[in-house]
C-alpha cells in the first residue's frame, strides 16, 4: 500500500526513548499505525501514559487503528527555522476511532496550502532516522 | 467571600532598560527593576523578606528566556528571606505574583519582590529565534516530545492551528486579526519605553512576510531584553506608601482540561476559557465593571481569546470586537496600551502587569486613559497556559 514519499522536511528532530511511547515511533515498520488502548474499557490513550485515565486499568496495549482521520486545523510554516526549507504542512489531526483522539503531524505528498480543516486524510510512514513517523497525505472522499 | 487576594497589594514596580540586544547580564537587568521597585514601594533591600519569579530554576540553559533564579537575585541584594520560589509549574507568569499573595497571606512574609527577566533578543543574536529552537535531528523530550519531530518547533506552530480554527469557525479574517496589531503600535507611540513605534497601518500588516499560517511577522511578539519587577506588601501596609496602592480582587488559576496543546477539547480557546471562569467565580465584580484590559499577547490571536474567555466579548465575537476599534482608547475596552507584547517587546507577561498598576496609578503619561482605570483585567499565557487577575484601585468587598 505505502508508495514512497518525499519528505518535505529537511530535517527531523528524533523523539527521545521513552519505554512508553517506543512503540508508536516503530509501529510504521508494517505499514500500521498504532495507539496504546486500554483492556478495561476500550479507551484510545495518547499520549501514552499509564495507567488508562478513564477507568485506571493497567491492562494497556499498543493497538492497530485505521489510520484514517480528519483534519482537525492546521498551518503552513513558511519561516526558515532551517536554512531553505521550503514551507510544509504541520496538521493536528483526529482519528477516526475515538472523539478528540489527535495527533500533530504532516500532510504530505499535496501543496501544504491546499492542506484544509475537515480534509480527509489517511496515514503513511516517513522511515528517517531509525524512527517511522506517521505523517499523513490526502484520502479523497467528502471533507467532514 | 475572604479571599487571599485580599491580604496583599502591590506597593512598588519598577522596570529595567528595555531593548533590543542590549548586551546586558541578566542579573544587571533584574537588580534594575528590583531596585526600583523597592524605591517606589518606599523600602529598602533590608526589607523585602520574600523572592518569587518565573520560570526559576537554570537560566543559562534557556537561552534568555528563564532570567535568573532566585538565589542569584537573593546574593545580589543580599536579602535574608523567610520565603521564595521560582517556578514555571504555575497558572502562567502571573502564578509568582499569586505565589507571593498566598505567602503573605498565610504568613510566611510581609514584602515579596516578584520579578520576571528576558534576555531573549541577545541570546536569539542576529538569527533570531531559528537559533534557539531544537536543531537539525537533534533529540527531543519533554515539551516538544510529541510536535517537533513534525517540524512544529516553535510556539508560532503550536498557536497558529489554534488561529486557523478561530477564523474557520467564527469566520474571523486577517484584517480583523491585525486591528490587534494596529491599534497596540498606536498606544506604544505613546510609550518611551517601547522599541517599535513606527507607525502602522493594516495595508503594512497585511503586507508582512507569513511565519506560519494565518499569524505573520507582526502577529507575533518581539523578543527584546529587558527585567520588571514589583513590591508585594501586607495589606496593613497600604496606608504608609509613597505611591498609589494597587490591589488584587482576585485570581483566576484554573486548568480544567488536558494541559496539552494539541489534546484540549476545544481548540480555539484552550485553558485561557478555565482560568478566567475560576477568576469570575470568586470575583464580586462583572466583566462591566471592568475599565481596561492587559491581554497576553505572545501571539495576537490570543487577545482575541482572552477577549472572549474573560467575557468581554460574545465567543467568536471577539475579531470583529477589535477591528471596530473597541481596543483603541476611545472603545468600550481599551486593551493593552502599552503596545502590548507585539510593539512593546516580549516582557512575558509582566509588561501587561506593570501597565496595569501604571494605568490606575494615573501615571502612564501621553498613552494615559482618562478618567484613569478602577478594574483592569490581566491575562497571560496561551494554549495549555493561562492565569490571569483583576487589579483595582480601591479594595472590593
Amino acid at each position: 500500500m505505502a508508495r514512497a514519499i518525499t519528505d518535505p522536511l529537511l530535517s527531523r528532530p528524533v523523539p527521545a526513548f521513552d519505554p512508553l511511547a517506543a512503540f508508536f515511533w516503530e509501529s510504521g515498520a508494517d505499514d500500521q499505525l498504532r495507539i496504546l488502548r486500554c483492556g478495561g474499557c476500550g479507551l484510545y490513550i495518547h499520549p501514552p501514559s499509564h495507567p488508562c485515565p478513564q477507568c485506571f486499568s493497567t491492562e494497556l496495549a499498543p493497538t492497530v487503528v485505521s489510520g484514517d482521520c480528519t483534519v482537525a486545523t492546521c498551518t503552513v510554516n513558511v519561516q526558515q527555522w532551517v536554512a531553505g526549507q521550503q514551507p510544509y504542512s504541520i496538521a493536528i489531526v483526529e482519528l477516526d476511532e475515538q472523539q478528540g483522539l489527535r495527533l500533530t503531524s504532516n500532510v504530505v505528498g499535496c501543496d501544504p496550502n491546499e492542506v484544509h480543516i475537515g480534509q480527509r486524510v489517511r496515514v503513511s510512514f516517513i522511515h528517517r532516522n531509525n524512527i517511522y513517523y506517521p505523517v499523513f497525505v490526502h484520502a479523497g472522499g467528502d471533507d467532514r | 467571600m475572604t479571599r487571599f487576594e485580599h491580604d496583599s497589594f502591590i506597593s512598588g514596580i519598577g522596570q529595567s532598560t528595555i531593548g533590543r540586544r542590549l548586551g546586558l547580564s541578566a542579573i544587571e537587568l533584574t537588580t534594575q527593576s528590583c531596585l526600583a521597585a523597592i524605591a517606589d514601594a518606599g523600602l529598602t533591600a533590608a526589607d523585602i523578606d520574600g523572592l518569587s519569579t518565573y520560570p526559576g530554576g537554570d537560566a543559562a540553559a534557556t537561552a534568555g528566556y528563564g532570567g535568573p533564579p532566585p538565589a542569584t537575585v537573593q546574593d545580589a541584594l543580599r536579602l535574608s528571606l523567610n520565603w521564595y520560589q521560582g517556578s514555571a509549574e504555575l497558572p502562567g507568569q502571573l502564578g509568582s505574583l499569586v505565589a507571593a499573595a498566598m505567602a503573605i497571606s498565610a504568613g510566611l512574609c510581609r514584602h515579596v519582590l516578584v520579578y520576571r527577566t528576558v534576555t531573549e533578543s541577545s541570546a536569539q543574536g542576529a538569527q533570531g529565534r531559528g537559533a534557539v529552537l531544537p536543531s537539525a535531528a537533534s533529540e527531543v523530550s519533554g515539551l516538544n516530545y510529541w510536535t517537533a519531530p513534525f517540524g512544529a518547533v516553535s510556539a508560532v506552530n503550536w498557536l497558529a492551528p489554534l488561529a486557523t480554527r478561530y477564523f474557520h469557525e467564527f469566520g474571523a479574517t486577517r484584517e480583523q486579526l491585525g486591528a490587534v496589531a494596529v491599534t497596540q503600535r498606536r498606544y506604544a507611540q505613546h510609550n518611551p519605553r517601547a522599541p517599535l513605534q513606527t507607525p502602522l497601518t493594516l495595508d503594512d500588516y497585511l503586507a508582512a512576510r507569513m511565519i506560519s499560517t494565518p499569524l505573520c511577522l507582526l502577529d507575533c511578539d518581539l523578543p527584546v531584553d529587558g527585567s520588571t519587577a514589583f513590591v508585594l506588601s501586607h495589606a496593613a501596609c497600604a496606608r504608609d506608601r509613597p505611591n498609589p496602592p494597587v490591589f488584587i480582587d482576585a485570581v483566576g488559576t484554573a486548568m480544567r482540561g488536558r494541559p496539552s496543546w494539541d489534546q484540549y477539547d476545544d481548540l480555539t480557546s484552550m485553558a485561557a476559557g478555565g482560568a478566567a471562569a475560576h477568576l469570575w467565580e470568586r470575583s464580586s465584580l462583572w466583566p462591566d465593571d471592568v475599565d481596561a484590559a492587559q491581554l497576553y499577547d505572545g501571539f495576537s490571536i490570543l487577545v482575541l481569546v482572552w477577549l472572549e474567555a474573560l467575557g468581554f466579548c460574545t465567543r467568536g465575537g471577539a475579531a470583529e470586537f477589535a477591528a471596530s476599534g473597541e481596543l483603541s482608547a476611545g472603545g468600550r475596552l481599551p486593551t493593552n496600551t502599552f503596545g502590548g507584547q507585539l510593539s512593546a517587546g516580549r516582557l512575558h507577561g509582566f509588561g501587561h502587569l506593570h501597565e496595569a498598576c501604571t494605568q490606575i496609578r494615573g501615571a502612564a503619561g501621553a498613552r494615559q486613559l482618562t478618567p484613569a482605570p478602577k478594574v483592569v483585567a490581566v491575562a497571560n499565557g496561551g494554549g495549555p497556559i493561562a492565569g490571569c487577575v483583576l487589579l483595582a484601585a480601591e479594595p472590593v468587598p
